[in-house]
């Protein structure tokens, strides 16, 4: 399930100097659970985002194992607080390796 | 199939790994117990302080959004105990969030009590729990 994934993140581009902010974020994934079998009576292999961070400036704002007991097209919503002009950085750690990465910058005005 | 290892799993898992048998056999999953045990390290579980935001009735179990709040909070966790997988998330807190809040979508696979767990800087432990009756339920949860 490495192709085809698409993330997206939504907050601010702009907020006042320690204000609290929503940012959500979504990606396209399977999530296939490692509980389903196919036609052939065969299980499914597991294959799901098994991790995600989200970081302010290298300063830690969620950081969260996840279980196949997420949803597909894994979706979340949290708040942090934006103390300056920065960078949020977002991670997915997929269960094949990969690590699908994303950046937006706010402006404290 | 899905009862035959249902029932497998919460009869024998604990067994089968206190025998020592291989990972695989269980898929390396834990029960709901053992997901709470771990992340309450040792703490008493006092219910209330936890805000479980769910619906009474999920009509899709492949899609329930769920939010999990307890302010101050170093880490919660989401437990669906009837899910072949029962940890659902859990989730760490860094210096930078602010009033301890999650929202996601996760799979229910049948009808259950979902329950939040909110670990607290002093090292108490918080619970809330939240009946749902799942019409369709996520069988792959």
């Amino acid at each position: 399930m490495a192709t085809g994934v698409k993330s997206r993140v939504k907050l601010p581009k702009v907020a006042r100097a320690g204000e609290v902010i929503t940012i959500k974020t979504l990606i396209t994934h399977r999530m296939e659970s490692g509980q389903r079998f196919d036609e052939a009576g065969q299980t499914i292999p597991r294959s799901i985002i098994h991790r995600f961070t989200c970081d302010f400036d290298g300063e830690t704002v969620v950081d969260a194992t996840l279980h196949p007991g997420i949803a597909t097209n894994p979706f979340f919503e949290f708040k942090a607080r934006v103390p300056r002009s920065g960078v949020f950085s977002f991670a997915w750690y997929d269960d094949d390796g990969a690590i699908y990465t994303a950046q937006k910058s706010i402006a404290v005005t | 199939m899905p009862v035959t290892r249902r029932e497998t799993l919460v009869s024998g898992s604990a067994a089968l790994l206190a025998l020592g048998f291989p990972g695989d056999l269980v898929a390396q999953e834990i029960t709901a117990e053992e997901a709470i045990a771990a992340f309450a390290q040792g703490a008493q579980i006092t219910p209330g302080g936890v805000i479980l935001t769910l619906d009474a009735v999920a009509e899709d179990g492949y899609k329930v959004p769920v939010e999990v709040a307890a302010e101050g909070a170093r880490a919660l966790m989401i437990i669906a105990p009837e899910n072949p997988v029962p940890p659902v998330a859990m989730v760490r807190f860094g210096p930078m969030a602010v009033e301890q809040q999650f929202s996601t979508r996760i799979r229910l696979a049948r009808t259950q009590e979902v329950m939040a767990l909110a670990r607290m800087p002093d090292g108490t432990v918080l619970s809330a729990a939240q009946f749902v009756d799942v019409v369709v339920g996520g069988c792959g949860a």
